[in-house]
């Protein structure tokens, strides 16, 4: 048995809004050992570590770090007190170099006022073989891969001597190559006495690395205990309290012709790069299509251009035939196509406004919900109502501002519109991120009967584990080009994907198009 | 024509850029740090405003250079505090608050000088020390080269200094460093314990300095009085100054002496039959033309390198198999 490192006990955190993050918490990490800590989103973990760093303060309950209690007010104290922590969001500056970001706020000093660039260098250097991560001092972060910056991030953490190493979700921006790599990194810092506490939400992580986990739910710790006799379906349930299902769904019986077709199709964004590099691929009725790939690899550039809101160099997109190329998005949604867009408050919803103006904003021009631009409110209201109960948004009502939403509720009031426009393919793009894991079942129930429906579905996703579970065929985008095609997906592992989604591997003239 | 012609390729037109350039140079450092700050500051306007005319005040009232000096940086750094103030503490548009500061100090200059002089105009009547001029030994006998470098004010020189002296403090120190960070990413500062407000207040600070030296120079170099609104729009020209120079020391100099040039043009095609307004059009229609021009050739520019890297890429792959 090892000694316990931290302890937190009974913390009691409440936001200035109300809303308890922590009721109570309770969490003991064990020296030198990895420990997860997992939960669905706003389940309060993320809080639960913010409290931990000093970044907010908590009203009841005690924290005691090697065996003495500690409340920091910052994270420059718990920085100092040997505490590290790798946010999501990347905390480096894209134009500074590695050795500079990794010294920055301890700059070595030449004489009394200059910075003394070289031993900056010679610190990264230094750190970077004490620990094993190699970095390239002197390259720029904004230059450096993604699983590269986070090395980085980790390397500044323990250049401060950090003892406890909190990671917040590491692979979400991962391949699983990459991940593997982190944690073998993982696995090399816990050999130099390192504790490292590592929040995620992917269940196949925890059983991978894991010593311990902490499980929460409702800003309750369910429990704090060792691996022993806990797999994935058992972690889910404890996380949701219920028994969820992580397996993949029943493939499609009847697929029909393609309806949406793409042909070399070709787009180079405003800064002159070229993220779509002739792309093929066709959509057919009654299935799910799903697109892998590393984010920024064209996958959003093509879902955009097939709702109608950017303009591609050259190709064609035809929709049962009919070319949606020049069509305004209200064209494009005419002929059938609907659009959960990735970013749901920069694309899907007015945050300002209603629940019901959401719902209506691609139809209130339709002669049921207006005459002679006056629109029918009681009618709308109805609609709304309908639509509220049959996906579930929970809301009071329906007049709500939907800014006040959680993030899974303003999910589906996107979803709820879309599905509802009666489309012809439905392009889903990042549906479930950021929601919780009740809603990401629904999302997926809704996906998996639209369909069922006849409906061609076209999936893009960052998670690997939802393009797996739902899609009965799979494309890997690597740098704007499609690099392999899975037309069964039933039998396809993630690790097959990875030296796609790098670019390591590639198909011979690889599209997702379907001979017919 | 031919005489326009032969006065601008004369010793004295090219006298005439760097005279000129002087009071673009000082505001467009001073844009350039508080950009890599992240907050830009366009109250370069107001600020050269307020230190040309303590400047001139105090000078007149002390006698004294040093205490015109140092009143007109005083006065050109507390602006641009004030401007932190709203924009870090209050958490006021930046913008917003610098057009209401710039507004400000050309409603308070006049508003003293009236006061102080019961004149609205200028401080023509008032008698102040300016900054001497300056030959450089050596250099001055050089033809030609001597006649367009030596003998300007001293501030020119500082001017020019102040490039090498920006790229020292932005690249060679410590805080250069952390503004450049705070620029970047504030959260990344934070959370290194850099004080990010207090470091964007020292960006301001150092931009007000830049601003109330080139203020300095148009009331106590340039001309040897402050008069109304004095300034005429160089705090704005600096930005676009700065902005086409990229934030890099060299672009500054290179962009200050563009606008420098056409604006020395403007003044030497006032002897021509034209009506001075449109004269006067001249260096404003240059900035909006030179912005468009050049952001249009930088996007280009971007999109040609991006397809030559690509280019590349390819072979290399090719080389590989």
């Amino acid at each position: 048995m090892k000694d316990n490192i931290l302890e937190m006990k009974d913390i009691f955190k409440v936001y200035p809004e109300g809303v308890i993050a922590n009721r109570n918490v309770s969490m003991d990490v064990q020296e030198n050992s990895i420990h997860a800590l997992v939960g669905e989103n706003g389940a309060g973990k993320s809080t639960l570590m913010k409290v931990l760093f000093g970044i907010t303060p908590f009203q009841g309950g005690s924290i005691v770090y090697k065996g003495k209690e500690v409340s920091f007010s910052n994270p420059r104290e718990a920085i100092a007190a040997g505490i590290g922590m790798v946010h999501q969001h990347l905390m480096l500056a894209p134009d500074l170099s590695v050795a500079e970001n990794l010294i920055l706020g301890m700059e070595p000093k030449k004489g009394k006022l200059f910075f003394d660039g070289d031993t900056a260098i010679k610190i990264c250097r230094e750190a970077s073989e004490k620990f094993g991560l190699a970095v390239p001092p002197e390259k720029k972060i904004k230059d450096l891969p993604i699983g590269v910056r986070q090395r980085v991030e980790i390397l500044k953490a323990l250049a401060r001597n950090a003892e406890i190493l909190i990671l917040d979700e590491p692979t979400a921006v991962l391949t699983p190559q990459e991940t593997e790599v982190l944690f073998k990194t993982l696995d090399g810092l816990k050999k130099n006495g390192k504790t490292i506490i590592f929040i995620t939400h992917k269940l196949s992580e925890v059983t991978r690395v894991a010593d311990r986990i902490t499980v929460m739910r409702d800003a309750k710790a369910i429990t704090t205990r060792g691996m022993e006799g806990l797999d994935e379906d058992k972690i889910a349930s404890l996380m949701v309290g219920r028994d969820i299902s992580t397996k993949r769904i029943t493939p499609p019986k009847n697929i029909g012709a393609a309806k949406l077709s793409v042909r070399n199709l070709r787009y180079t964004d405003e800064d002159g790069v070229e993220a779509l590099k002739g792309v093929n691929l066709d959509i057919r009725a009654g299935e799910i299509l799903g697109i892998a790939g590393v984010e920024g690899n064209g996958q959003s550039e093509l879902a955009e251009i097939i709702a109608g809101l950017i303009e591609p160099d050259s190709g064609t997109i035809t929709l049962d035939g009919k070319s949606l190329l020049h069509c305004t998005p209200r064209q494009v949604r005419e002929l059938g196509i609907a659009h959960i867009p990735e970013d749901r408050m920069k694309n899907g919803v007015a945050e300002a406004t209603t629940i019901e103006e959401n719902l209506i904003v691609d139809r209130y021009y339709k002669k049921e919900y207006n005459t002679r631009g006056k629109l029918h409110w009681n009618f709308i209201t109805e609609k709304s109502k309908e639509l509220i109960a049959q996906f579930n948004i929970l809301t009071k009502n329906s007049k709500t501002n939907v800014g006040f939403l959680s993030g899974g509720n303003i999910q589906k009031v996107v979803v709820a519109r879309e599905l509802s426009s009666n489309p012809e393919v439905i392009i889903a793009s990042q549906p479930t991120r950021g929601v919780d894991i009740g809603s990401e079942e629904l999302i997926h129930n809704l996906l998996k009967a639209a369909r069922d429906e006849g409906k061609g579905v076209f999936l893009i996703s960052a998670d690997l584990d939802e393009v797996l579970k739902l899609s009965n065929r799979v494309v890997v985008f690597y740098n704007g080009q499609i690099t392999a095609h899975f037309e069964d997906a039933s039998t396809v592992r993630d690790v097959d994907l990875g030296p796609y989604m790098l670019g390591l591997k590639k198909e011979e003239a690889a599209s997702g198009q379907m001979d017919s | 024509m031919s005489e326009l012609f032969s006065s601008i390729f004369s010793v004295n037109f090219g006298f005439a850029i760097l005279r000129v350039m002087t009071p673009l140079l000082f505001p467009a450092i001073g844009i350039a740090i508080s950009t890599m700050a992240g907050s830009q500051n366009i109250a370069m306007e107001g600020s050269m405003l307020i230190a040309a005319f303590f400047g001139v005040i105090v000078g007149a009232l002390t006698g004294s250079l040093a205490l015109a000096l140092i009143a007109g940086i005083a006065a050109g750094v507390l602006l641009c505090m004030i401007l932190g103030y709203f924009h870090l503490k209050l958490k006021a548009d930046i913008f917003l608050s610098a057009v209401a500061l710039n507004m400000f100090a050309s409603g308070i200059t006049i508003f003293l000088l009236f006061m102080i002089t019961g004149d609205k105009g200028s401080t023509s009547s008032l008698k102040s020390p300016i900054f001497p001029n300056f030959h450089i030994p050596l250099i001055e006998k050089i033809p030609i080269i001597g006649g367009i470098i030596s003998g300007h004010n001293v501030l020119t020189y500082v001017a020019l200094l102040s490039v090498p002296l920006f790229f020292i403090l932005m690249f060679k120190t410590p805080l250069g460093l952390r503004i450049r960070a705070v620029g970047q990413n504030p959260d990344a500062a934070e959370s290194v314990g850099i004080d990010v407000n207090r470091t964007k207040m020292y960006a301001l600070m150092i931009s007000g300095v830049f601003a109330a030296l080139g203020g300095l120079y148009l009331s106590m170099g340039y001309v040897s009085w402050f008069s109304r609104d004095m300034t005429a729009g160089r705090g704005f020209i600096a930005i676009a100054a700065a902005t086409l120079g990229g934030m890099m020391p060299v672009g500054l100099l290179l962009s200050s002496l563009f606008f420098a040039f056409v604006s020395a043009v403007a003044i030497y095609i006032a002897s021509l039959n034209i009506p001075s307004e449109l004269i006067q059009l001249i260096p404003y229609l240059t900035t909006v033309i030179a912005l468009a021009v050049f952001s249009g050739r930088a996007t280009r520019k971007k999109k040609e390198k991006a397809a030559a890297e690509m280019a590349q890429k390819k072979l290399e792959q090719q080389g590989q198999q």
